[in-house]
């Protein structure tokens, strides 16, 4: 029989509705796992223990909801969501003692689905960064190969998951915060349509190009998980009101990939990416063909200009966001100093890590007055080209498919002296966000020479989401099964 | 473009950010670097092109302006590193 731990979210789910399983139970089986595994990857950075225990017997008693679809199911969150008397560190040392009064509006759906949350996950500080090195308390490992990142920003959550410490787990995505670490630690990422997943409670970061999303072990768990957490929020002007269809029941409606257009865009496919990555993905657009899609070469010309307007855009609106921590109504003060002004240098200065101090002075430069219109409006106006270039090449094809990263996880350390070159790591999941359209990641298989997990990208059109999950689920029907990470099950 | 420590230095100063002395030179090498990266820009005619700030597609919903009590004062105030239970407390302003 499959250990607990083991088991997808359908298959928990359903034992748990039917009782065959207890929610303590399935709890106890998570804490155990997390108690296995975290000496390893280090993936969280607070844990629930006795509530969630708590809830589990309340649960019990009170017998299964078939209404929620999460019933009993446990869960991790990104520390970058708000989660109500739970605190909410956003891996900084300026959040280190904040705990909110509410939910993130994403947190609360998955709480009224029935799912208990067990942990809040380690991330870059305030999602700056692609590798979780940029945490101001934990290092979190890659499952695969502990001498590896797991990618990030959401590191914490992707190797959480890919573990086995809970069927799923919520990440955000800025710039491939879900979609790369997806990918490097071999688990589903989707990064949903910019207002398809409420950001109310999503600490801000880069606010036109943040959605929060799933993590999960196979398509039809992260199906699930979106489900729950889609759909319009009056506290969100930005989450649309575009109704929410059924991925659940899409997934039933294909076999294979007959009648379906896959663009290729020619700038992902070319030179550069890693032997490992080229390899796996190639082989991943064999097996669509065999299903029966047709492989369409495409062109999205303003790829390489789009990661430079990316980092204006998301530094000069994280200068904005990150302008509200005062010490004053919440977070660190530094309390050395007597005067006001003082204080807030004082207080931003001890309370911000490197990569974050680096992005507010960049995003100040960018936006100060005689450089406004070179950089920022001008990365404005790339951006809307960049996102005519998806839309263009989405009118001839259904999906476009595309390696999640140009190589396979780096090691621990390998870039963090160098910003620009972690910068661009980020290279294949960055445009997307420009863009506001959806994408996926999806495990396509180990890499022959390095043994580590290698992701494919999926972009949609705008609330495409239906035809995302539903293509990644045939193609991960003829894909190789992943095993659990050889780093947590020596 | 080269972007000199006292650059970086005004710039932190308008962020209220105090970077050390060790740390200016190190800021400034990589902002250089950065921001000559981001000179790829200029290599794309924008001249007709509209900027994007957002990829909201859906008008801006309206609601009425009403007052709605969604938390309390002590909710409000649990987090602050000061506070009197009625007003945030900083330190003196002059």
């Amino acid at each position: 029989m499959t250990a607990i731990y083991q088991m997808s979210l359908t298959e928990m789910s359903h034992r748990l509705q039917s009782r065959e399983l207890g929610v303590e139970q399935a709890v106890s089986a998570c804490l155990e796992r997390m108690e296995a595994t975290e000496p390893d990857i280090g993936c969280l950075l607070h844990l629930e223990r006795e509530t969630a225990l708590q809830r589990a017997r309340e649960m019990d008693a009170a017998g299964p909801d078939p209404e929620q679809p999460l019933w009993g199911v446990p869960v991790v969150i990104k520390d970058v969501l708000a989660t109500k008397d739970v605190p909410t560190t956003c891996g900084s040392r300026m959040l280190e003692s904040f705990v909110p009064f509410y939910d993130a509006e994403a947190v609360d759906r998955l709480k009224r689905a029935g799912a208990i949350i067990l942990a809040k996950s380690n991330m870059d500080e305030f999602a700056m960064g692609s590798s979780t090195e940029n945490s101001a308390f934990a290092l979190t490992r890659n499952p695969w190969d502990t001498e590896r990142v797991p990618g990030g920003s959401s590191g914490g959550s992707a190797a959480s998951t890919a573990a086995g410490q809970t069927p799923l787990s919520l990440g955000t995505d800025t710039g491939g915060s879900i979609r790369q670490p997806a990918a490097f630690c071999g688990c589903v990422g989707i990064k949903p349509t910019y207002g398809r997943v409420s950001r109310f409670g999503l600490v801000a970061y880069g606010s036109s190009l943040d959605q929060a999303g799933p993590f999960a072990r196979s398509v039809e768990d992260a199906a699930r998980v979106l489900q729950v957490i889609a759909g319009k929020d009056a506290k969100d002007s930005t989450s649309s009101p575009e109704p929410v269809p059924d991925y659940i029941a899409a997934l039933a409606e294909r076999d294979d990939l007959k009648g379906i257009r896959l663009g290729l865009p020619e700038e992902y496919w070319g030179e550069g990416l890693e032997s490992d990555v080229d390899g796996v993905c190639r082989s991943a657009l064999h097996k669509a063909q065999e299903l029966g899609a047709e492989l369409v070469p495409v062109s999205l010309p303003h790829s390489p200009y789009a990661i430079a307007a990316y980092y204006i855009i998301v530094m000069a609106e994280a200068s904005s966001n990150l302008a509200r921590y005062d010490g004053v109504r919440y977070g660190y003060r530094d309390t050395s100093e007597k005067e006001l002004t003082r204080m807030y240098f004082a207080t931003r200065s001890k309370g911000f890590g490197r990569e974050v101090q680096r992005r507010i002075v960049l995003g100040t430069y960018v936006l100060s007055a005689g450089y406004y219109d070179a950089y920022y409006k001008k990365a404005a106006q790339v951006r809307r080209l960049v996102r005519e270039d998806y839309q263009r090449a989405l009118q001839d094809c259904d999906l476009l498919l595309a390696p999640a990263a140009p190589g396979v996880p780096f090691r621990l350390g390998e870039k963090v002296e160098d910003p620009l070159q972690m910068y661009l790591t980020d290279i294949f999941t960055n445009p997307l966000n420009l863009t506001g359209l959806p994408g996926l990641s999806l495990p396509a298989g180990l890499g022959p020479e390095t043994g580590l997990p290698i992701g494919l990208q999926l972009f949609g059109p705008s609330f495409g989401e239906e035809k995302l999950l539903q293509v990644a689920y045939v193609l991960e029907g003829a894909l190789p099964d992943l095993p659990f990470p050889r780093g947590v099950d020596k | 473009m080269r972007i000199s420590k006292e650059e970086v230095a005004k710039i932190a100063h308008l962020a209220r950010l105090e970077i050390g002395e060790a740390d200016l030179g190190r800021f400034a090498g990589q902002l250089t670097d950065i921001l000559d990266y981001m000179d790829i820009l200029n290599e794309v005619d924008t001249s007709q092109t509209e900027p994007l700030y957002s990829p909201v597609e859906h008008e801006t919903p309206y609601r009425e302006d009403e007052a709605r009590s969604e938390c309390s004062k002590e909710e409000v105030m649990r987090n602050a590193p000061r506070s009197d239970g009625e007003y945030f407390l900083v330190p003196k302003v002059v």
